[in-house]
C-alpha cells in the first residue's frame, strides 16, 4: 500500500494560501532563536490531483455501511441518513465557537437542551449530561458518579468493588479500573443470563455496584433485571447500564424503569450517526434522582427567556469534556430522533429484533447456537466443529469474498469461536437472505473445500496480514 | 413509511413466520411486562425530511455567534479548512466504516492512520503516536494517568497558565484515579515558574503556548524533573515554527488537533493527538496502526499492540478508550498533506504575523497595552481597565473575543484574550483596532 | 509433549528443580493456547515473590497470558534472549524458551507441584 509520502515531489502543494506582508524568512527571524523550530516537520508535498487520487484510492480499499452489509455485533452499523451530514455542516453549528457567551449561542444550546430532554424521556431517567464523547467515556463518567456518590455518603473506603457479568464489553472493567475500583466477575448461567446465586454471594458491604449490558452481549435480555437491580440496591450498591444495545428496545422499555442509576447512550449506534472509521461518537449519560447532584458542569438549562449554562452543582464530579460534548454528532442524532418520533422508534427496535431472530432462525441449523433463546438485536453463533481445523476467523475472512463485512468475532469471551451478528433494522430482507445463504455456503465449503476458507480472503485488496510480525518488528510510522 | 426501514408488511409477516412468532410484540416477551407497562412515549410524531431540515436549520440560525468576526481561541481556533478536506471526508467508505477490526477490508483507514501517526510524530518531535483521542483535554488527562502508571508518582504539577478547560478535565480524571494536583505559578512574563519538584510527582504539564498565549521555554525543564514525566500540551499549528517539545526531552506530547482541518463545531467533536517515546509504547492508550505484510509479502497495515487495549486486557488496559476521533484525525491528515511543510509554515507565519501586527496596533491605543512581556504565537492578553466594556464595544462592531471571565481562573482580571489566525484579514484587524480606538459616545 | 522430569502447575507452568534453584517456563499446551508469542515481560532480577503472585506476562497478538510464581523465592535469573526472540517460547517451551529462575524460599512448597502424570491428566480433563 503506498502512502501519501510516496506521492508528489518537493515544492508541490495542494492548496493556495494568502501572502504574508513580509517575507517569510523575516517573520521567522522575529521568532526568538531559542524557540524557533530548527528543522521543519517532514510532511508530504503533493499537488491537489495527487492528493485527491491517493485518498480516493484509499477509500476504495475500505468497507463501510454504504459498501454493503456490516453486521458487526454490538456496533449497530445501521444506515446513516444523508440529511444529517448536511445539517451537521450548517455554520450555526459547525462554525460556532464554544466559548462565546450563552446569548450568542441560543440555537446550539436549544439543540442540546432539546436532545437532553428527549433522552431523559427515552431512558426514563431525570438527569443528563451530554459531555461524554463516546460510550467508554460515558462509562468513565458513570464510574466517577459512583465514586462521588460514595464519597458523599462516606462509603468510599468501604465500597471498592464493581461487579461485572463475564459477558461484559472490555470497556466496562477498564472504565471501573480508571476510577480505582476492583472488578469482580459474575458468571452467566445456562440461560446466558446473570447467575442470580453468584450475584447474591458477591453482593456485600464492599460492593459499589454493578455494570450491566442490557440486553447482554449474547443478545439476551436479562429476564431477571428487576430482581438484579433490586438485589444490588438492597445491598447498598448502584446499577450502571451499558446502553450500547439500546437499539434492542428503543421506544418499548426504559432503563429507568428497570432500576438503572446510570445509563449511557451510544448516539453513533442507536441514533445512527456515522462511525467515522472509529469515531467520533457521542455517549450522553442519564442518571437516576440520586445521582443528579453529581453530574458534570456545566449543565444546559432553560430559563424563562433563554437557555443558559448551569454551574450550580456544588457536588459535581467536574468536567469530563472541555466544552459541551460532541455537538455535531448530537445534531445528527436529533435529526434522526425527530424523523422517527415515538412510532418510528418502536419500528426501529421491532425491525432490529425481527432481523436478528430471523437470521438466527435461518442459521441455527448450520452453525452451533450455544444459547438458543429469543434474542433481541443480535445473536451469537459458534464456529466450533467446522472441521479440518477451521476456525471462526476463517469464516470471517471467507465472508469478505461473498461481499460482506464479517460479524464481530471471538466476543463475547464466554462463547468459544464466537460469531456475534447484529443485522440492524435497516437491511432489506433480501440482504439478510443473501447473508444467510453465504454463511450456509461457507459451512459447506468448510466440509468440501477447506482451503477456500483457510486462504480467504481471495478478493480483498490484501491477503491475510502477519499480525505477529507487526508486533515483533514494530513499524508505527514511516522512516523518512 | 420510514425511509430508513425497508421491511414491508409482507416482509414482516413472512419473517415472523420464519421465526415462529405471531407478531412483533411477541419478540419482546422477555422484557418484564411491568417494565413495558411503565414505558411512556415522548408524545413525538415522526417528521418528513423537509420538516426536520427546517427545524434544525432554524436552531442553527437562532445562534448569532457564528456571524461575528472571531478573534476567539482558548483552545479551539478558526483556521481556514481547504475544500479538499471536506470532500475527502465525505467519502462514505471512510465515514460509514467503523474501527478497522478486519484489516483486509480496512486498508484505507489503516493506511491513513499510519500516515497520521507519522505526521504527528514529525510535528511533535516524538517517536510514536496513537491514532487519536477524543480531544486535547482527555488526551492530556490520559497522559497524566500514563505518567502515574510509569512512575508510581501520585502528584501532578499543573501550571496556573494551563487552559482552564483542560485543567478541569485533568482534575476530574486525576480525582478519579486518586491523584493530587499541585499548581505551578507563572512569572511576570507569563511563563512557567518552577521552584521545586515534590518527591512523589508523576508529571509536570507544560502548555505550548500556554493559555495566556505565551510561548514557554522548555530548555532544561526535563532535567529538573527526576523520574517525573514532562508532558507537553502543544498547539499543532505553532509546532510548524516553534521547536517541538520532543526536542526538549518531553515524555509525552499531546494537544488539541482541531486547528488541523476541523471546524470549531461548538467544541465537539475535537481531536486529541497523543505522542510518546518508543520506550513507553506499551503504556500508551489508544489505537495504533502498524505496517506489516500479507501472505504474498505485500505491504499492509493492521491495528497492532492491541494487548494494551480494553478489549483484550480489560481492567489491566492502558485506557478504556474504544471509539475515538478517527474522522477528525483523517481531516488532520488530509489537511497536513494538502498544506505540506511550506503551507503549514505559511499558515503559522500568517497567524503569527497578523497576531503581532494587531498586538502592536492595540498597544498604541491609549488605555490598552499588552499584559505580558513574554513571546507569543497567535494569542495574547490585552490589558485594560474595563475589559468587559472593551469586549462589549467590539461586539457592537461585530467582533467576537472570549469573555474576560475566561482569564479569571488564571488570575487575570484586567484583560481579555485575543486570538488571530490566518483567516483574519488586514481589514478585519483594522476594524478591531478602530473599534477599540473609537471613543464611547 | 510433557517431559517426565519436570514439575507443573495448574496454571500451565513447568518447573525444573536444581538444588534450591527452580527454572520456570510455560508448557507446550500453554504456548499452543496463546498462539504466536510476540512479547514476554519478565520480572527484575532480585525481586522477591510469593507463590501464586503474578510475576510475568506472555503475550500473543490478541491474548495476554499471566504467569504466576509457582514457588516463593527470589528471582535470580531471567532469560535474556526472549526480549529479541519471544517466539522461542513457542518453538522450544521447555528449553530455550524458559522464562526465569527462582532461588526457593521454602523448599517444602515443592510438594504442592504436579508431576508429569498428574499434569497430563489435568490437561486431558480440559484444565
Amino acid at each position: 500500500m503506498t502512502t501519501i509520502y510516496d506521492q508528489g515531489r518537493p515544492g508541490r502543494r495542494a492548496v493556495s494560501l494568502p501572502e504574508p506582508s513580509h517575507p517569510e524568512a523575516e517573520i521567522l527571524d522575529s521568532i526568538p532563536t531559542d524557540l524557533r523550530r530548527r528543522t521543519p516537520p517532514r510532511l508530504p508535498e503533493v499537488s491537489q490531483p495527487e492528493l485527491i487520487r491517493h485518498y480516493t484510492a484509499l477509500s476504495r480499499m475500505n468497507y463501510g455501511v454504504d459498501t454493503g452489509f456490516y453486521p458487526l455485533g454490538s456496533c449497530t452499523m445501521k444506515h446513516n441518513p444523508r440529511l444529517h451530514e448536511d445539517l451537521a455542516r450548517l455554520p450555526g453549528f459547525a462554525g460556532l465557537h464554544p466559548l462565546l457567551p450563552a446569548e450568542e449561542c441560543q440555537g446550539a444550546l436549544a439543540l442540546l437542551w432539546e436532545m437532553g430532554e428527549y433522552l431523559k424521556g427515552i431512558t426514563g431517567m431525570p438527569g443528563i449530561t451530554l459531555q461524554p464523547a463516546a460510550g467508554a467515556h460515558g462509562e468513565l463518567t458513570g464510574m466517577l458518579l459512583f465514586k462521588k456518590w460514595l464519597e458523599d455518603r462516606g462509603e468510599l473506603g468501604a465500597r471498592t468493588k464493581i461487579l461485572l457479568p463475564d459477558s461484559a464489553h472490555g470497556t466496562n472493567p477498564a472504565s471501573a479500573a480508571m476510577v480505582g475500583f476492583s472488578v469482580v466477575s459474575i458468571p452467566s448461567d445456562r440461560r446466558g443470563m446473570v447467575d442470580l446465586n453468584a450475584l447474591k454471594q458477591a453482593l456485600g458491604p464492599d460492593v459499589a455496584g454493578i455494570m450491566l449490558t442490557v440486553p447482554n452481549t449474547l443478545g439476551i435480555f436479562e429476564e431477571d433485571i428487576l430482581t438484579i437491580t433490586q438485589l444490588v440496591h438492597n445491598a447498598g450498591g448502584l446499577c450502571y447500564f451499558d446502553g450500547a444495545n439500546l437499539n434492542a428496545y428503543l421506544g418499548r422499555a426504559r432503563p429507568g424503569d428497570m432500576g438503572a442509576d446510570v445509563f449511557h447512550i451510544n448516539l453513533h449506534k442507536t441514533f445512527s450517526t456515522p462511525h467515522g472509521g472509529g469515531g467520533p461518537g457521542a455517549g450522553p449519560v442519564t442518571v437516576s434522582e440520586a445521582l443528579v447532584p453529581y453530574l458534570p458542569v456545566p449543565g444546559i438549562a432553560r430559563g424563562e427567556e433563554a437557555y443558559h449554562l448551569d454551574w450550580n452543582k456544588p457536588k459535581t464530579i467536574g468536567r469530563v469534556h472541555p466544552y459541551f460534548g460532541n455537538v455535531l454528532v448530537i445534531v445528527r442524532a436529533l435529526a434522526y430522533l425527530l424523523t422517527l418520533g415515538d412510532a418510528g422508534m418502536r419500528e426501529v427496535s421491532g425491525g432490529a429484533v425481527l432481523a436478528a431472530n430471523y437470521l438466527k432462525a435461518k442459521l441455527k441449523g448450520t452453525y452451533k447456537l450455544p444459547y438458543d433463546r429469543l434474542v433481541k438485536h443480535e445473536f451469537v453463533l459458534s464456529g466450533e466443529g467446522l472441521g479440518h481445523g477451521l476456525r471462526t476467523l476463517d469464516v470471517a475472512k471467507r465472508l469478505m469474498d461473498y461481499g460482506f463485512h464479517p460479524p464481530t468475532v471471538y466476543f463475547p469471551l464466554i462463547v468459544k469461536e464466537a460469531l456475534m451478528i447484529e443485522p440492524t433494522e435497516t437491511e432489506p430482507r433480501e440482504t439478510l437472505d443473501a447473508f444467510a445463504s453465504a454463511l450456509v455456503a461457507i459451512a459447506a465449503e468448510a466440509r468440501e473445500r477447506p482451503e477456500l476458507l483457510r486462504e480467504a480472503p481471495h478478493t480483498a485488496p490484501v491477503r491475510r496480514l502477519d499480525e505477529a510480525n507487526a508486533v515483533r518488528e514494530p513499524k508505527l510510522r514511516l522512516d523518512l | 413509511m420510514n425511509p430508513y426501514l425497508p421491511h414491508t408488511p409482507d416482509d414482516i409477516r413472512e419473517m415472523l413466520a420464519t421465526v415462529g412468532v405471531p407478531d412483533l410484540d411477541a419478540l419482546f416477551a422477555d422484557i418484564p411486562p411491568e417494565v413495558q407497562r411503565r414505558n411512556r412515549p415522548l408524545g413525538l410524531g415522526g417528521h418528513d425530511e423537509q420538516a426536520v431540515h427546517g427545524h434544525l436549520t432554524s436552531l442553527a440560525e437562532r445562534s448569532t455567534g457564528h456571524r461575528l468576526v472571531p478573534f476567539l481561541g482558548g483552545g479551539v481556533y478558526d483556521h481556514f479548512v481547504p475544500a479538499v478536506v471536506g470532500h475527502i471526508l465525505s467519502r462514505a467508505e471512510f465515514y460509514t466504516a467503523y474501527t478497522p477490526y478486519q484489516p483486509e477490508v480496512s486498508q484505507g483507514t489503516l493506511t491513513w492512520m499510519f500516515e497520521y501517526q507519522t505526521m504527528i510524530c514529525e510535528l511533535t518531535g516524538m517517536e510514536v503516536a496513537n491514532a487519536s483521542m477524543y480531544d486535547g483535554a482527555t488526551a492530556l488527562a490520559e497522559a497524566v494517568l500514563m505518567a502515574h502508571r510509569a512512575t508510581g508518582g501520585r502528584t501532578v504539577l499543573i501550571p496556573r497558565s494551563l487552559n482552564p478547560h483542560l485543567r478541569e478535565v485533568v482534575a476530574t480524571y486525576a480525582w478519579g484515579a486518586g491523584l493530587t494536583v499541585a499548581e505551578v505559578p507563572y512569572d511576570a512574563h507569563g511563563r512557567l515558574s518552577l521552584n521545586g519538584i515534590p518527591p512523589n510527582a508523576c508529571a509536570l504539564i507544560v502548555q505550548q503556548p500556554n493559555a495566556l498565549g505565551v510561548l514557554e521555554d522548555l530548555a532544561g525543564l526535563k532535567d529538573r524533573l527526576g523520574k517525573a514525566f514532562l508532558i507537553a500540551a502543544a498547539n499543532p499549528i505553532a509546532l510548524a515554527v516553534v521547536e517541538p517539545p520532543g526536542a526538549f526531552g518531553a515524555d509525552v506530547v499531546v494537544g488539541e488537533g482541531q486547528p488541523l482541518g476541523n471546524p470549531v463545531a461548538f467544541g465537539g467533536p475535537l481531536l486529541g493527538f497523543f505522542a510518546t517515546r518508543m520506550e513507553h509504547l506499551r503504556r500508551m492508550p489508544g489505537r495504533v496502526s502498524g505496517q506489516t505484510h500479507d501472505l504474498d509479502g505485500k505491504i499492509g497495515y493492521v491495528m497492532t499492540f492491541q494487548t494494551r487495549e480494553q478489549h483484550i486486557r480489560r481492567e489491566g488496559a492502558t485506557s478504556n478508550i474504544c471509539t475515538n476521533s478517527a474522522l477528525c484525525a483523517l481531516a488532520a491528515t488530509v489537511y497536513l498533506a494538502a498544506l505540506g511543510p511550506g503551507g503549514l509554515r505559511r499558515v503559522a507565519l500568517l497567524s503569527y504575523e497578523r497576531a503581532h501586527a494587531l498586538a502592536d496596533q492595540i498597544a498604541t491605543i491609549p488605555g490598552y497595552s499588552l499584559a505580558l512581556a513574554g513571546p507569543f504565537f497567535h494569542e495574547f492578553v490585552v490589558r485594560c481597565a474595563n475589559p468587559e466594556a472593551a469586549v462589549e464595544r467590539l461586539r457592537r462592531e461585530g467582533i467576537a473575543v472570549l469573555p474576560p471571565s475566561f482569564l479569571h481562573p488564571l488570575g487575570v482580571r484586567d484583560g481579555f484574550l485575543v486570538a488571530v489566525t490566518e483567516k483574519r484579514t488586514p481589514e478585519e484587524l483594522d476594524r478591531f483596532v478602530s473599534a477599540l480606538r473609537r471613543k464611547d459616545r | 509433549m510433557i517431559p517426565k522430569e519436570l514439575k507443573y502447575t495448574q496454571d500451565h507452568e513447568w518447573i525444573r528443580l536444581e538444588g534450591d534453584k527452580a527454572w520456570v517456563g510455560i508448557t507446550h499446551h500453554a504456548q499452543g493456547q496463546l498462539g504466536d508469542i510476540v512479547f514476554v515481560e519478565l520480572p527484575p532480577v532480585g525481586k522477591r515473590v510469593q507463590r501464586g503472585s503474578q510475576i510475568a506476562t506472555v503475550e500473543s497478538v490478541k491474548a495476554v497470558g499471566e504467569v504466576f510464581a509457582p514457588l516463593s523465592g527470589e528471582v535470580v535469573e531471567v532469560n535474556p534472549v526472549l526480549a529479541g526472540s519471544p517466539d522461542l517460547v513457542n518453538k522450544d517451551p521447555y528449553g530455550q524458551g524458559w522464562l526465569f529462575a527462582l532461588r526457593l524460599a521454602d523448599p517444602q512448597e515443592v510438594g504442592g507441584l504436579l508431576d508429569a502424570t498428574a499434569y497430563e491428566a489435568f490437561v486431558g480433563s480440559g484444565g
